[in-house]
């Protein structure tokens, strides 16, 4: 095992009962990265990480920390420490206490105890509040305590659950950054879990974006969100413009895609397993689509004639919302950098023609194939 | 979730040995005994008369012999006095009630609520005896209510307050009000007041917001309150002892009466019973209602 | 709550079904007003009689219920009687040991029940529930016929063991409903920060449930304290409890001694369920500021 990795997980497995919250995962988590762990409810980004802070055991497979196999590891055994989600903040403790609890089990006299949690309050920016109560803090207070308690204990990885969940939407994007700060001037390991997408595009090194248990994607985090490999994540990442089409020929890394566009596609490869004939499914981002009066424009763009439905305006942007002839639903993300009047040109009801650069054409995996949704 | 809520674990058994231990042996076993017991005979000197033809007696349906005595209509009217008291105990404690429960959950100024609410609340563990005893105080023939009406002019002889049916009544209210505000309290504080004002709106006038959205929402309380009241109503002894006469006899004292002067036990024993069947009935009554409404019992 | 809600009273009906507040909503004002008045005669019914009984106490008056001037020689007698002091000390024994007894019973019980899914927890709860609602009386006679039975003398064990049995499921009940609002994380937490489940226990568990604990404890004091049915049939000769002492002294006649003893009962379970209350109160609304 590297030097430079922090967390290995290794087909790991988790099963309550007939439920499968966690299947056969595994995953490497680097040093120093800051690592989050996406996906909707359910799908067992939090069980995942209750394995590494070692408040489930894995039904099967085994997790590392360093070099050190801690599978079967109680947690007070375990060199990570955890945010949780509701903070799990001693009530009957002042915040000093609370911050210092954990340290009389690293053997230190009680004077150092107190210096460490002085500094870790300080850290995160709480100097006098020392003897307050949980009860007498405000929520995003009580989420710096919390992340000053585990900082402490000085962990090999941070394990943060949703710490931004309780906090209003304002508040949030400052933690976001500060968190993100944070981390980079610690050079800590975080593994983060959260379902917002747009937290963890903010924060994060690499992603790992789950769906029932299994890790979808494992990318940088602007990676995901540009090159999604699944139409699970392409839709999770906002991008649910699906199109079908078939395979014309590989040829020098670029795939040429036949569908119902006015031309073929081409874009670069990421496989070499394409044959002619393969069906395969694309997507192509919102704000990458554009409405157009007219077809065939001269710089090689794609287009495909549809019907406006709908129209909504968002201040920032408009949102265009139209059906192709196979009746299969676009959105389109139009930037509202011309004056308001002249995107009537179009009407709901209307014909127009949706097009974009080939480039910007993202192929679906081969092996999603099989199990097209919708 | 968690491994240590693991099925399999031995903590929890271990957790609740000593409870089962000694609730066991001193609470299941005399209940189970009683039961035994009030399928014999009773002896010459209040014991149990020994059987000696096993199959003759139960054959005969003699094991029943007291359960067929607790029909017979010497005992009649003390059954029939204690469900209509115990009846009556309760809708009076309904009616009384739910004015002031309303009151506190909703009417009252909120700095107040947990002021009049401790009100209520310290009645309900301060010694039954002596609440009842206080009221031998003011009813008896020369207690207060008698002195102050004497002294007004309005009676010339003393009033036969105490020892009737009427001072049984008073006490039991008395003693179990406070069973019937607070549930009702609860459910009335739980009431979302917007969904008054939404009957309101849709044209509904006082009267009936009151009873087609408040009573139904508050039911949940009306019957915990119900409940809670009759049951101890239909027990009761104390009050009847100490307030009531020789023809306010309630099922409580025959029970006791069995045990203590007449030194019948198996006969008090199959009463005691029948009464703990009644009892049971009620409770499972209500258990399977809350589960049909889809609510969490309030007992 | 309704202060705020507009008078329809003072409202103009002019002004068009919208403008006016909801007719289902804030009662009338003379509907808020009976309902006050009915609440102050309820408060009056239930304290009228306690309040007399205080004051009677420190009447002079022997046998009528004329107001013959102030005294506390009732409560001087009351430490001469010799019966009443035996019957004292023997509540106070037998009340402070089912509280102990209850107390380690019944929190334990509560933890399972209310941290653990077990077989035969179902069971466990009905075992818990039953001593509440099987009438007192019934249970009363079951206690003397197995005490008979096993021929054990009645006396002040057999009222201590009785007792313990009507009382082991408050305890339970109190701290299972305190470990019902407890955030299973904080035990995480805890672990997270290098304690074992012995010291995540004594450190954070029972500092948490504590106030249950005790609020569990005086609720089995007063109770035992105070009850007469059940110690009514159990009690042996010279087990004689305070309850047990009045009814004999009540049955005989009302006596001013009765209302002083009454009085001082009355007046000690009240201190407990005061402190019995603050102390169930959840520990975040203590030092709230905000």
């Amino acid at each position: 095992m590297s030097e430079s990795i922090s967390v290995e997980i290794r087909e790991v497995s988790k099963r309550f009962g007939d439920f499968v919250a966690v299947d056969s995962v595994s995953l490497e988590i680097k040093k120093g990265e800051f690592f989050s762990l996406l996906g909707p409810s359910g799908c067992g980004k939090t069980t995942l990480l209750r394995m590494i802070g070692g408040f489930e055991l894995p039904t099967a497979g085994a997790i590392r920390i360093g070099e050190k196999d801690v599978t079967h590891l109680p947690p007070y055994k375990r060199p990570v420490n955890m945010v949780f989600q509701s903070y799990a903040l001693f009530p009957h403790l002042a915040v000093l206490d609370n911050v210092a609890f954990g340290l009389r089990y690293k053997k230190l006299s009680s004077a150092d105890a107190v210096k460490k949690a002085r500094e870790s309050l300080a850290l995160v920016r709480l100097e006098g509040f020392e003897d307050r109560l949980p009860a007498q803090l405000s929520g995003g207070q009580r989420q710096r305590v919390a992340l000053a308690r585990a900082l402490a204990m000085e962990p090999e990885v941070l394990l943060l659950d949703e710490p931004l969940g309780a906090l209003d939407q304002k508040l949030r994007k400052e933690v976001q950054l500060e968190l993100k700060n944070l981390q980079r001037s610690l050079g800590l390991t975080f593994v983060f879990v959260t379902h917002d997408q747009e937290e963890a595009l903010t924060m994060s090194d690499r992603i790992a974006v789950m769906n029932q248990g299994r890790v979808e994607q494992l990318d940088a985090s602007h990676h995901v969100f540009e090159y999604p490999k699944t139409e699970f994540v392409a839709q999770f990442m906002g991008a649910p413009n699906f199109f079908t089409g078939v395979v014309k020929s590989l040829a020098e890394g670029l795939l040429s895609i036949g569908a119902r566009t006015e031309s073929e596609i081409r874009v670069r490869a990421r496989s070499n397993s394409w044959r002619p004939d393969d069906a395969v499914r694309f997507v192509v981002r919102p704000e990458k689509l554009d409405l157009r009066t007219k077809s065939g424009t001269s710089d090689g763009e794609v287009s495909i004639e549809v019907t406006i439905e709908d129209r909504v305006y968002q201040g920032v942007n408009t949102v265009w919302v139209v059906r192709s002839d196979e009746g299969e639903r676009y959105t389109i993300y139009e930037q509202n950098d011309r004056p308001f009047q002249e995107s009537s040109r179009f009407r709901v009801g209307g014909r127009a023609f949706m097009s974009w650069n080939p480039r910007d054409t993202v192929v679906m995996e081969k092996k999603e194939n099989g199990q097209l949704v919708g | 979730m968690s491994e240590v809520s693991n099925k399999s674990s031995p903590a929890p058994r271990l957790l609740v040995s000593p409870a089962w231990f000694f609730l066991g042996i001193f609470f299941v076993l005399p209940l189970v005994i009683m039961l035994v017991i009030s399928f014999g005979m009773r002896g010459t000197y209040g014991g149990l008369k020994p059987i000696v033809d096993w199959w003759g007696y139960l054959s005969s349906g003699d094991f029943l012999a007291n359960y067929r005595q607790s029909l017979d209509a010497l005992y009649l009217p003390i059954y029939w006095r204690s469900i209509w008291m115990a009846v009556a105990t309760t809708v009076l404690c309904l009616l009384i009630s739910y004015p002031i429960a309303y009151y506190i959950a909703i009417v009252a100024p909120t700095r107040w609520k947990n002021l009049l609410l401790a009100l209520v609340v310290v009645p309900f563990w301060t010694s039954f005896l002596i609440r009842t005893y206080a009221w031998m105080l003011i009813l008896r023939t020369e207690g207060l209510a008698n002195t102050l009406l004497m002294q007004a002019g309005l009676i010339q002889q003393p009033l036969d307050l105490l020892y009737n049916e009427f001072a049984v009544m008073i006490g039991l209210v008395y003693g179990e009000l406070p069973f019937m505000i607070l549930p009702l309290y609860a459910s009335l504080e739980k009431l979302d007041l917007t969904l008054l004002e939404a009957s309101g709106d849709l044209g509904a006038n006082h009267a009936s917001t009151f009873w087609r959205v408040t009573v139904p929402l508050t039911m949940p309380g009306i019957v915990a309150g119900i409940v809670l009241v009759f049951i101890p109503s239909i027990g009761q002894f104390v009050v009847s002892d100490l307030l009531g006469g020789a023809k306010s006899m309630l099922v409580g004292n025959l029970i006791q009466n069995q045990f203590s002067i007449a030194r019948n036990k198996p006969f008090g024993s199959a009463i005691a019973f029948e009464l703990t069947a009644v009892v049971l009935v009620l409770l499972l009554a209500y258990a399977w209602w809350s589960k049909k409404k889809g609510q969490e019992a309030m007992l | 709550m309704s202060e705020s809600a507009p008078d329809i009273e003072t409202t103009p009906q002019f002004v068009g079904k919208r403008a006016v507040a909801p007719r289902g909503a804030a009662p009338f004002r003379w509907e808020r007003k009976a309902m006050g008045f009915h609440s102050l005669l309820v408060y009056i019914f239930l304290y009228a009689p306690i309040v007399i009984l205080v004051a009677f106490s420190f009447n002079e008056a022997k046998q009528t219920a004329r107001w013959e001037g102030f005294t506390l020689q009732w409560y001087g007698r009351l430490m001469e009687n010799k019966l009443i002091l035996k019957s004292m000390m023997n509540s106070l024994l037998v009340a402070g040991t089912a509280t102990v007894v209850c107390t380690l019973i019944g929190t334990l019980a509560a933890l399972a029940l209310g941290r653990y899914e077990f077989k035969g927890k179902g069971p466990t709860q009905a075992l818990l529930f039953l001593p509440i609602i099987i009438p007192e009386i019934v249970l009363g006679v079951a206690m003397v016929t197995f005490f008979g039975v096993i021929q054990m003398r009645l006396s002040v064990w057999t009222v201590i063991i009785s007792h313990i049995v009507f009382s082991v499921s408050y305890v339970a009940i109190v701290v299972r409903a305190r470990l019902a609002g407890f955030d299973r994380s904080l035990e995480e937490a805890a672990m997270d920060l290098g304690a074992g489940p012995v010291q995540t226990f004594f450190r954070v568990t029972l500092p948490l449930i504590l106030p249950g604990v005790i609020a569990g404890a005086l609720l089995v004091f007063t109770i035992s304290i105070d009850d007469y049915v059940i110690t009514s049939f159990v009690a042996g000769a010279g087990a004689t409890t305070l309850p047990l002492q009045i009814y004999s002294m009540i049955k005989v006649g009302v006596t001013p001694e009765v209302n002083a003893i009454s009085t001082l009962l009355l007046l000690f379970t009240i201190v407990m369920i005061i402190v019995a209350q603050r102390l169930q109160q959840p520990p975040t609304e203590k030092g709230e500021r905000k």
